[in-house]
Formats: structure tokens, sequence, C-alpha cells
């Protein structure tokens, strides 16, 4: 009953994103040349991607949930300021940096999980609110302590080589960073009960409620989620480029959300995958990286990343009316 | 006679001043359907609650089995066995079959972190269930439920809550937003749960429906219990006037045709 089938390929939540990504690679070759996948090319989008991708997951089973999580945008820089003002502008070691990353990172992400389930405020305004609370709390923490808001770090070799660092060069390590943690979540969310518990909350919070699933403390462990990657990034990426800015990190709350969706999550909850939204990233990353492989003006990358989320929107919306409307063929 | 599964005893509800049930007293039999009439806003919908734990009477006792019996969440009363399956089935539209059978009590197989969620075996339970249930269109545990007719969902969630072992199933206008065979889809299913032994609370304003499956009749007008009968004992047209608030539907019609006339 299993065989795979085109047709069964086509009802997958990932169908639609699996699709464009190859429609977007296949674009860039013909206009970009051969030089787009080469190492050094694919280096370029992979970099973006991995980046992106870390924190998408977690943002995109928020959606799943019927959820989201705008905060990420200041808890990337959070993450680079900690690292760099603990080990950077003082001399704390860099795990003792790590612990605090993180540790900040359970703290908003559960403010922010506790606010949305014992509030009824939508949990787009509650995480607007921490969105510029972390942003102010920053930016005022790094002027205050060291007079700037850019600090340099020097990190030994080893956390170096661990979080930050390219490989031959051009690759990021936390690329593998990606890969490891997606091959988690795959796990986590296709395989074992707690993804269904996902999905069906984001189905149906009342009814997964009453079916004995604790909402409660899963909607907050996913705002937990969130804000550690988004933390964890941040602080990679100050490991990387040896210092840390206050203001970087806003773009991403749309590159994430972006990814996401063109990825095969439905916004209104309840339905994804985890193979989807890494589709969805590396599509975002090669249209965003991409444009500098053309001939093209930079300036129409814009363009086409929205002009491919309206149609991702669209092709999602296809391809669940697809899966729903699916009956066995009678033999 | 043994002691009924689930009964009430003079339970009232106000919400502040405002009271909804008085006095209300039924019993619950295994493998006897209760029909509950009653118009709209006749206090039905809070009298399910009250079953199923959403409500606390304000007076009065509930009994299971002979004993007192008070339920602080839902959830406690699913536990002792008490399953509502709403208008739409209570169900999640973008899961599948297996999955949505599942939610909650996952079969998984493997051990420690890596306890894997067991796909075929929910799947085959799954729709093992609802076949039994005489539903054969469903044979892929694969399939989303939102791809379901609106019986067949509510065909599974009975199915769902008799395999968890319900005793008491409380059905709330099952048939109210399907067609004539798909109700009769539903029908069915609400007769083989009353053959296996479920006291069934069967909740609707079509007293055809209602004839057809049921063997005790309780028509609730504001929030009191008019009428309480067995089958039989009532006709059709007694229970449509008793229905309509103790008018007949004789004077409902000259009514209806008085406003056309002026």
């Amino acid at each position: 009953m299993s065989r795979l089938s085109i047709g069964s390929l086509f009802r997958r939540p990932e169908a639609g994103a699996f699709l464009g990504m190859v429609a977007v690679i296949a674009f860039f070759l013909i206009f970009g040349g051969i030089n787009f996948l080469k190492p050094s090319g694919i280096a370029s989008w992979l970099n973006v991607a991995a980046n992106i991708g870390i924190i998408a997951i977690p943002v995109g089973l928020l959606m799943i949930a019927g959820e989201l999580d705008i905060s990420i945008g200041s808890m990337i820089p959070a993450g680079s300021m900690i690292v760099a003002i603990m080990s950077g502008h003082y001399d704390f070691p860099i795990w003792m940096s790590i612990i605090v990353v993180l540790g900040f990172g359970v703290v908003v992400g559960f403010i922010n999980g506790f606010l949305v389930v014992h509030t009824a405020v939508p949990s787009l305004i509650v995480t607007l609110g921490t969105l510029f609370a972390v942003a102010g709390l920053v930016l005022g923490l790094s002027v205050l302590i060291t007079g700037t808001t850019s600090v340099s770090i020097k990190a030994p070799d080893f956390y170096k080589a661990v979080f930050g660092q390219f490989i031959g060069g051009t690759y990021q390590v936390i690329i593998l960073w990606w890969f490891a943690v997606t091959a988690v979540y795959i796990f986590y969310i296709h395989y074992t009960k707690y993804g269904n518990w996902i999905f069906a909350m984001g189905g149906d919070r009342e009814s997964a409620r009453n079916a004995g699933i604790p909402t409660t403390k899963l909607t907050i462990i996913l705002f937990i989620l969130s804000a550690c990657s988004a933390a964890f990034v941040g602080m990679c990426q100050a490991l990387l480029f040896n210092s840390a800015q206050v203001s970087a990190g806003m773009s991403y709350i749309f590159n994430v959300i972006i990814s996401v969706v063109v990825g095969g999550v439905v916004l209104t909850g309840g339905f994804g995958s985890v193979v989807g939204i890494v589709f969805g990233t590396i599509t975002f990353a090669v249209v965003n990286q991409g444009i500098y492989f053309t001939s093209f003006d930079r300036n129409w990358s814009s363009l086409i990343i929205g002009v491919m989320l309206l149609a991702a929107v669209l092709m999602n919306n296809t391809f669940r009316s697809m899966a729903l409307s699916y009956a066995p063929k009678k033999k | 006679m043994t002691s009924p599964v689930l009964e009430l005893r003079s339970v009232d509800k106000s919400f502040g001043p405002i009271d909804v049930l008085h006095d209300i007293s039924l019993k619950m039999n295994e493998g006897e359907v209760l029909c509950l009439l009653g118009d709209n806003g006749a206090g039905k919908s809070t009298l399910i609650k009250t079953l199923c734990g959403v409500h606390k009477p304000t007076r009065g006792s509930i009994l299971m089995d002979g004993a007192e019996v008070t339920f602080s969440t839902p959830r406690e009363a699913q536990d002792k066995g008490i399953a509502t399956v709403h208008q739409f089935g209570g169900t999640f539209p973008l899961m599948s079959i297996g999955r949505s059978f599942f939610v909650g009590v996952e079969p998984t197989k493997g051990w420690g972190p890596f306890k894997i969620y067991d796909r075929k075996k929910a799947n085959k339970i799954a729709v093992e269930a609802v076949q039994n249930f005489g539903i054969t269109r469903v044979d892929d545990g694969d399939r989303l439920i939102g791809g379901l007719s609106g019986g067949e969902r509510q065909s599974l969630a009975i199915a769902r809550a008799v395999h968890f072992g319900a005793r008491v199933l409380i059905l709330d206008e099952p048939t109210a937003a399907l067609g004539v065979k798909q109700a009769a889809h539903v029908l069915r299913i609400v007769n083989e749960a009353k053959r296996r032994g479920l006291a069934v609370i069967f909740i609707t304003h079509q007293v055809m429906h209602a004839m057809a499956v049921g063997d005790h009749f309780a028509v609730l007008i504001r929030g009191a219990i008019a009428a309480d009968f067995r089958k039989g004992e009532r006709s059709r047209e007694e229970i449509t006037d008793l229905m309509a608030g103790g008018e007949t539907m004789a004077d409902l019609e000259r009514q209806i045709e008085g406003y056309a006339d002026a």
C-alpha cells in the first residue's frame, strides 16, 4: 500500500518546495552558468541556507503548531553580543559564554511561550514585544558595558573549529550543525509521537488537549527551541567573524518566514514537514545568492523572492487540496 | 436491575443569576440509546457539557454505576469512559487517519530516546476499527481526515471512542450537517455502538433520526425535562409538538400562514 508513485509524492507537504527548488536552481543555471554549482558557488548559498535553516526549522514547527515567533530577529544579535562581551570584552571562558547564550534563549523562549499560553494574546504580538524588548536590552547593556555597539572577540582554536570556521576556506562549519540538527528534527517530528502532537495541536488545539496532549508544555518548549536556535546562530556568527554587532539580525525575521512558507508549511497550522522547510531554505538562499552569478542587477532579487513567495503559497494550497481529496482507487 | 451507567439526580446549572438547567434527572443504561431532543436554546449543550466534565452542576449529583462522581476536567470524564463526539468529529483535517486515531496514545516501537511511532500498526488498527463498524470504504490509514465525508468522519470518531474503551458515548448533533445517505450511515454506527453495550446519548432536533435509533427519549424545554418516555409511547407528531415548546405544529402552521396573509 505504501508503494512510491508520482501521485503519492505530489501529496506530500514538501512537494511544492521540492519543485520550487529545482525550478530556481535550473533558472540560475541557465542565466548564471555553471559557476553557480562549482564548490565556491555552492558555498555562497549553502552558507546563507545553513544560518537561516537552523532557525527556520523550529520557527516552522511553531507555525505548524499554529504559533509564530519573530523575536528571533533580536535573539541573533543577543547571542552574538553575549559571547563577544563575556569572552571578548571580559575574559570569561567560551564554554561559560555558551551556557549563558543558551540560557538566555531558554529565558526569552519561556517568556514568549508562557505569555502566549496564559494570555489569549496572539503570538505575533507577544513576540513583537519581546523582539523590541530584547533588542533594546542588548543595545542598552552593550553601550553601558563596552561603550560601543560593536565588540570584537578572539576565540581559541578549538571553539573556532567547532562553531565558527571556514572549512576549505569557503564553507562555514555551521553547515554541519545545520545537517545534524535537521537529522534530529526529522527523526523527532516524523518518526516519534512528539511530531504527531505538534501536528495535532496545529490542527485543533482544543481536541488535542482533550486527547491528553500537554499542549501548554509543548508550546513553551517550541518557543524555547526557536529562541535558543537563534541565539546559537548569533553566537556562531560572532565566533566566525571575530566580532559582534548589535544591529544584525532583523532581516532574518522575513528570510526565515519566507523559507518556511516556501517550504510548504501552511500558515493556519497543522500541515508541513521538516524536509519541506529545508527545501524552502535552500530555495530562498539560491535566489538570494544566485542573482550575483547572473548579469542581472542584484536589485531584482527582492522581486524574484516576492513573486516566489506568492507562487509558493498558491502552490501549497493546490498540493494541500490534492492531499485532501486523495482517495485510493477502487481495484 | 443493575444500576445505570450514568445517572443525573435533580441537577441544576446556573451561570450567575441565569438558570439554564432545572431539576434534570436522567438515567442512561448500557446498550440503550437516549435521545435528547429540544429546540435551539433549550439547554442541550449545557447538559452535554455538564455530563462530559466541562461544567460542574450547581446543585444535584452525577452518579456512575451508582456511585457519585465529580469531574473537574473533560479529561477526567474521558478517563472514566465518557466520550463526546462533536458535530464535525473533533478531528484534525490535515492528519492521516492512523495518526489522528492515536493522537495522544501513539503506538511506538524501539526503546529509550529512539522510540519510533509505529505507523503501520496505527494505520492497521485504525482501519480495522472503522471497518468493524461497517465503513468499508476506509481502507488506507494514510489518507487525510479532511478527505473523508462527514459521515465517515463521525464514524471514525465513534470508532475511536469505542476502541479506547468508552462506556458512555455522547453524540452532539452528529447528523445535523449531513445529507440523507450520510446520516443513515451514522445512525447505523449508533446502532452498532448500542449493540456493543454502550450507553449512547444522541442529541438531535431531527425527530426522524431520533426515532430510528432511540430506546428512550427526553425532551428539553427551557432547561427542564418536559417529557421522558420510552420507545413507542409517543407518536412522531406528539414528539414534534413537544420539541416546538408544547405548541402544536398545527398552531405554528396557522401562525405562519397568518404572517403570509398579513
